[in-house]
């Protein structure tokens, strides 16, 4: 069955996400940023859709006035 | 040698091999740095200098929302993490956006780190991950029966065949809903069975979210999103497993190979 019917761009996109979102080795330390544990795992595929899909509130902000 | 305005981005960490030529020259990294090697205690980090006005915290935060830019960092992390496996025997891919002031944290990050790093080098030598993904598609839309509280005064049905009641109208609808309730049962069967077949030919298995449609533009419902960790010797065995399944898929069940990825899904033994 082949898969032509389907938007492989965005879905290797999505494949990538999932495991740089929640994979890949979580390091801490004095002088990282800590950016990776403290927000990164926070941020599931729900706040990203956000930016594309304006009807859901983002996560950081107040809707717009 | 820390320059202002910039920070270190980290991508991967591999054993130290030693030799100078590992890292091709011409590899950018997420803001088309160039990418080079930081080594310390017996491990090499490949790191490339991003300007700490986008990858500092705050900025960060927000540019994380820009899914154009997202897909660039994205991409830019997996390219070097690629050629990281390329490079060495085995490598881990660190997670989006782990940033450092500058090469001593780096290379205190791998002092501090390095039994945990060892024994996940060990681990996932000769492994490589492969995602698949199964979806169903929505079946071909059925037609609405007629609403019979709605007089269509065209298409005036032929004389043998009396106007619907509403007691056939509900009986239909009713006859419709269980069929989906039917086939939503079976496709959930089916991807059950896909990941029984395959998860024995994996060392480790870990099951992600289910891909949200409005994100892939997908217009099934995604019922199975698995990362499996495979020896390179039964890779063959695992890619032709898959195509069988995808070949005796049923109708409307689309079953999707990616990889092979570097062991993202698998660095941590799963939660």
């Amino acid at each position: 069955m082949i898969s032509d019917d389907l938007p492989t761009e965005r879905l290797s996109l999505v494949d990538l996400l999932d495991r740089l979102l929640a994979g890949g080795v979580v390091l801490t330390g004095d002088l990282t940023l800590r950016i990776a544990d403290v927000d990164l795992v926070r941020i599931d595929l729900r706040a990203l859709i956000s930016s594309v899909d304006a009807r859901v509130p983002s996560p950081w902000e107040p809707p717009a006035p | 040698m820390k320059t202002d305005g910039e920070l270190l981005y980290a991508y991967a960490v591999a054993r130290d091999g030693g030799s100078p030529a590992d890292v091709p020259e011409t590899l950018t990294g997420v803001a088309d740095e160039p990418v080079v090697p930081v080594r310390h205690a017996g491990f090499a980090a490949l790191v490339g200098r991003v300007p700490a006005a986008e990858f500092e915290e705050d900025a960060l935060r927000e540019r994380l929302e820009d899914l154009a830019w997202l897909e660039r960092v994205a991409r830019g992390h997996q390219r070097v993490v690629d050629a990281a496996v390329s490079a060495f025997s085995c490598a881990l891919p660190l997670r989006l956006a782990t940033v450092y002031r500058d090469e001593e944290g780096v290379r205190r990050m791998l002092a501090d780190g390095s039994a945990s790093l060892g024994s996940a080098l060990d681990r996932l030598e000769g492994r490589v991950e492969w995602g698949v993904t199964v979806y169903a598609l929505p079946p071909p839309n059925p037609p609405d029966p007629p609403d019979p509280l709605e007089l269509s005064p065209t298409p005036s049905p032929p004389e043998s065949a009396p106007a619907p009641s509403g007691r056939d109208y509900l009986r239909r609808r009713g006859a419709q809903r269980r069929a989906r309730e039917a086939d939503a049962r079976r496709a959930g069967r089916a991807a059950e069975a896909v990941h029984d077949t395959l998860s024995p030919l994996a060392e480790e298995v870990r099951l992600h979210p289910p891909q949200d449609s409005r994100l892939s533009d997908h217009p099934g419902h995604n019922l199975l999103n698995a990362a499996y960790l495979v020896p390179r010797e039964r890779t063959e065995e695992f890619t032709r497993t898959v195509a069988a399944l995808t070949d005796d898929a049923p109708d409307g069940l689309r079953i999707r190979l990616s990889g092979p990825w570097a062991p993202y899904s698998f660095v941590t033994h799963a939660p």
